[in-house]
């Protein structure tokens, strides 16, 4: 697995070009877990240049670099390819007890950009994603289909989607399959 | 497909959810001065109500955090969920 991501292939290639309207890798990115109380919301503001999201479900987030609200204490945080956060962060929170950990190969992105994302995206995903009930700026953990994502709407037809790369493949056909209801 | 009300995330769907048990069952400070009858108490013995029953639930698929239940073992109907630290709620509350 190591030397697959090491010469820069993504899970999409084997699908030999498989694909519909809207649906794109997403670019190459750094991203870290991040965990900790509310000792660690003023140091990693300051680091992050935003402050981290406290409210449920939410991302905030600059140009550059988003933070994704997971759990009361856990944060996914994204940032552009080679923009490491992990030294700087561990300088700035010091002593105060949390945890850095990068797991920018463990996943991938992906973006649903159609004007009938959400319906697409209801095939598989029990959640409602009205936009009153999931609007931009909302992101979550959740079931699609058998694997787990994190949903994140930053349009209100856009969905950036981050998901384990082995089932990267999985989803990207079932997303497919989907999206053919609707063609 | 049961809706479960997560109190970290909100109403959630049930797949994004898994057991954990019965609630409120504290350790024993002093687990080596327990004798059998006492351990076996605290390890396998439940209350295994008809009706409410407060348990253990975690949000596995969404903020991951446990959190408590209680829960209608005979309708399966959720009355109320709070998190995990907090007293079970009043039942005359509960159903007011």
């Amino acid at each position: 697995m190591s030397d697959v991501i090491a010469a820069g292939r993504t899970p999409f290639e084997a699908l030999n070009g498989l694909s519909m309207p809207g649906l794109s890798a997403a670019p190459d990115r750094t991203r870290y877990i991040l965990r900790g109380r509310a000792g660690i919301l003023a140091p990693v503001a300051e680091v992050l240049g935003f402050a981290l999201p406290t409210d449920a479900c939410r991302a905030t987030g600059s140009d550059q670099r988003h933070a994704l609200w997971l759990g009361p204490d856990e944060w996914l945080l994204l940032s552009p390819a080679g923009d490491r956060l992990d030294k700087a962060l561990a300088f700035a929170i010091g002593d105060v007890a949390h945890s850095v950990v990068e797991v920018s190969h463990r996943q991938v992105g992906i973006v649903l950009d159609r004007p009938d994302a959400a319906a697409v995206l209801s095939v598989g995903c029990a959640l409602d994603l009205d936009l009153a009930a999931f609007p931009v700026g909302m992101c979550t953990r959740t079931m699609f289909a058998k694997t787990e994502i994190v949903l994140w709407r930053t349009g209100e037809n856009v969905f950036q989607i981050e998901v384990w790369r082995s089932f990267a493949d999985y989803l990207w056909r079932y997303l497919v399959l989907a999206g053919a209801e609707f063609a | 497909m049961l809706v479960i009300t997560c109190p970290y995330c909100g109403p959630r769907p049930e797949i994004e959810f898994a057991h954990g048990g019965e609630a409120h069952i504290a350790r024993p400070q002093d687990p080596s001065s327990l004798g059998v009858e006492d351990w076996t108490e605290f390890l396998y013995m439940r209350a295994n109500p008809k009706g409410l029953h407060a348990e253990r639930w975690r949000h596995l698929h969404g903020c991951a955090r446990f959190f408590n239940a209680l829960r209608d073992t005979t309708t399966d109907q959720f009355v109320a969920t709070y998190r995990t630290g907090e007293p079970r709620p009043d039942l005359a509350a509960v159903k007011a």
